[in-house]
């Protein structure tokens, strides 16, 4: 089943020099998987996760010939039939806690903005489900927590309370962009099954935003390779390595391998060509056939 | 158990705290008693190295060395200068400024009559300031280059530029003598002038204690259109920081959360990252009340304001040096107040200075 449908997705800038192209038609769907975006800085990755929810601000724009949830056409909507999807339907983890958490409001204070927002409700029930939240991302005392700033607890932990906050709505849909980059990578695994777990539980689509190749192929169904705003492969997360595009390839060869050591890893050359032709799609063989 | 020893966790964070508050507000005292320690230095040394001989003041020029001398003694200043300095202070202290030689009254008379005119004054300035600058300075940040932050640039550039005494001659002229709206100069008409028994020596206050309402009606005549033209000041400068404290907030990525959560962006904006700026707004806030309580000395000579600025400028053209540095005190003290009030605010309204 379809949750999220794009087709020719594009984000143009305008600026001095002409029109900046950021995303330059981005098609896929996304089920109920999780879906890994992997590209270089600048590849229009968080770009694209910014229009599916409309957060491009203006003088950017937005076109595509399709974007479409549940069926129901997202493209361009009007700010307040948007902010209904934002959160409710369609949320999203930001790379860093320490500054994607308003530092001036408890944490309790923002997860039960975020659920009362659109389950409305008495306040006390918001308490309630902040810290079934809480204990549900492994807050061992949700208590002590929810009275706490951003600034009294740490990354790893900020980064868990950001899931609690964003799935509180029970969304269907979860961005998450670059979610552990900025975590000691002691606690990213941690983090990263919590997310797992609880996006798979509900049943949720996820589209994890990240430029770790290693990470996506551990972690996600199917993988998207973008590069200058383009997707240039897509591909079966566990296919990895079978793949056909010289950009994927010179990405996976210019990282160290255990089972194959190198003396000198070689530097990715990239070429213009890239910029331009056909999306390489593998025929999958999981629940989601024909790929896009 | 576990329980009770998390209540046992809060409760010793409690008194941690209570530790860290009692140790904060004696560092305010002790900083406090510094600063204060060192305003005093300075307004004594002023006082040495003006080139005004103290002694002429009180004994006139046609008198003879023996009487000057008698004199020179008697005010003690044949002492060393930390005999001088500690007799300053402890005079301060005790309230004693001296006698003003123009008004020949006691400084600190003369002080507690000019000073609340000018408190009053500068309170209203700084509320009408706040009150329009503010959201101002919000709306102009959340609508970036639209109409309203055209407008807001505009009225702050005219605000900076404008000379003070030019734009209050013409709203005199324009409220008062064309279309009559508010009352002329001074703070009362002549029919109220002494009669409202004095409290606070702020007249709106106290005529409002009185229950006077028509001469709480007179006295506001006289002072909106003064303090209209401070706050107009105050609100081209709080405006301009307002905005620019929301620009920078508005670019943080909590900002882009908020969004996420589908928030208004009434609701981004004020429940978000307006109690973001309202920490470092503080601070401007404070700074500007401090520097209309200074006296705005043109506008209290075109308002004919009995006020401190006034009063101070007076005394240094006619050599008064007890007035001077009389005022001089007053003024450095409520700058050092107002410090520590923002920085007091500052702790309370950011979590992370706790």
């Amino acid at each position: 089943m379809t949750l999220l449908s794009v087709r020719n997705l594009r984000v143009t800038f305008p600026t001095r020099q002409g029109t900046f192209e950021a995303v330059r038609g981005v098609s896929f769907d996304l089920g109920r998987e999780r879906l890994g975006v992997v590209g270089e800085s600048g590849s229009g990755k968080s770009m694209t996760g910014r229009a599916i929810l409309g957060l491009v601000r203006p003088p950017g724009r937005v076109t595509a010939d399709r974007m479409e949830l549940d069926g129901q056409s997202i493209l361009n909507l009007p700010e307040r039939r948007m902010r209904r999807i934002r959160g409710r339907r369609i949320s999203m983890v930001m790379q860093d806690p320490k500054f994607s958490l308003n530092p001036v409001m408890t944490v309790g204070d923002q997860i039960m903005e975020a659920y009362r927002l659109h389950a409305g409700g008495a306040k006390h029930a918001a308490r309630d489900k902040a810290l079934e939240m809480l204990r549900a991302v492994q807050i061992r005392d949700p208590e002590r927590v929810m009275a706490a700033y951003p600034h009294e607890v740490s990354g790893g932990m900020g980064q868990r309370i950001m899931i609690a906050m964003m799935l509180a709505p029970d969304p269907e849909i979860l961005i998450a962009d670059e979610p552990t980059s900025a975590l000691d990578v002691s606690v990213r695994t941690e983090v990263l099954n919590i997310m797992d777990r609880l996006v798979r539980d509900r049943g949720m689509g996820l589209i994890f935003i990240s430029h770790d190749l290693n990470l996506v192929a551990q972690f996600c169904d199917r993988v998207l390779i973008m590069y200058a705003g383009r997707i240039v492969e897509t591909l079966a997360a566990k296919d990895l390595h079978q793949a056909r595009h010289p950009y994927t390839q010179g990405l996976l060869n210019s990282l160290p391998r255990l089972d194959a050591p190198q003396d000198r890893l070689p530097v990715l050359q990239r070429q213009d060509a890239w910029r331009e032709g056909d999306t390489i799609t593998q025929s999958l063989d999981t629940e989601f056939p024909g790929g896009l | 158990m576990a329980a009770t020893d998390i209540a046992k966790g809060q409760g010793d964070g409690r008194s941690a705290a209570r530790r860290r508050r009692a140790r904060s507000v004696s560092g305010t005292l002790l900083s406090l008693a510094l600063t204060m320690l060192g305003l005093l230095l300075i307004t004594f040394i002023i006082g040495r190295v003006m080139p005004i001989d103290p002694v002429l003041k009180v004994v006139g020029d046609r008198a003879s060395q023996a009487q000057y001398d008698a004199a020179y003694q008697a005010m003690g200043l044949d002492r060393p200068l930390y005999v001088q300095f500690a007799r300053y202070l402890g005079d301060v202290l005790t309230g004693d400024f001296g006698r003003s030689i123009s008004t020949g009254q006691l400084v600190v008379d003369d002080i507690l009559r000019v000073f609340p005119a000018t408190v009053e004054l500068a309170t209203l300035g700084t509320l009408i300031g706040v009150l329009i600058g503010v959201p101002l300075g919000v709306i102009a940040a959340a609508r970036r280059g639209g109409i309203v932050d055209q407008v807001a640039r505009v009225v702050a550039l005219v605000g900076y530029s404008m000379p003070i005494f030019w734009l209050g001659l013409m709203g005199l002229l324009v409220f008062y003598g064309i279309l009559g709206w508010v009352g002329g100069p001074g703070r009362q008409g002549i029919i109220y002038d002494g009669m409202i028994p004095t409290v606070t020596g702020l007249i709106l206050v106290d005529s409002l204690i009185a229950g006077d309402w028509g001469a709480f009606q007179d006295a506001f005549s006289h002072i909106i259109l003064p303090a209209s033209l401070l706050g107009y000041f105050s609100l081209a400068y709080i405006s301009r920081m307002t905005r620019s404290f929301m620009l920078e907030q508005l670019s943080a990525e909590y900002i882009t959360t908020a969004r996420v959560k589908g928030l208004s962006e009434r609701a981004v904006i004020w429940r978000h990252a307006f109690r973001n700026i309202s920490i470092p707004l503080v601070t401007v806030i404070a700074l500007s009340f401090g520097s209309l309580l200074e006296g705005s000395v043109l506008t209290e000579i075109i308002f004919s304001w009995p006020g401190l600025g006034q009063y101070i400028t007076k005394a240094l053209l006619s050599g008064d040096m007890n007035a001077v540095l009389g005022g001089t005190v007053v003024v450095g003290t409520c700058f050092v107040l107002l410090n520590i009030l923002s920085d007091i605010l500052y702790r309370v309204l950011d979590p992370r200075s706790k």
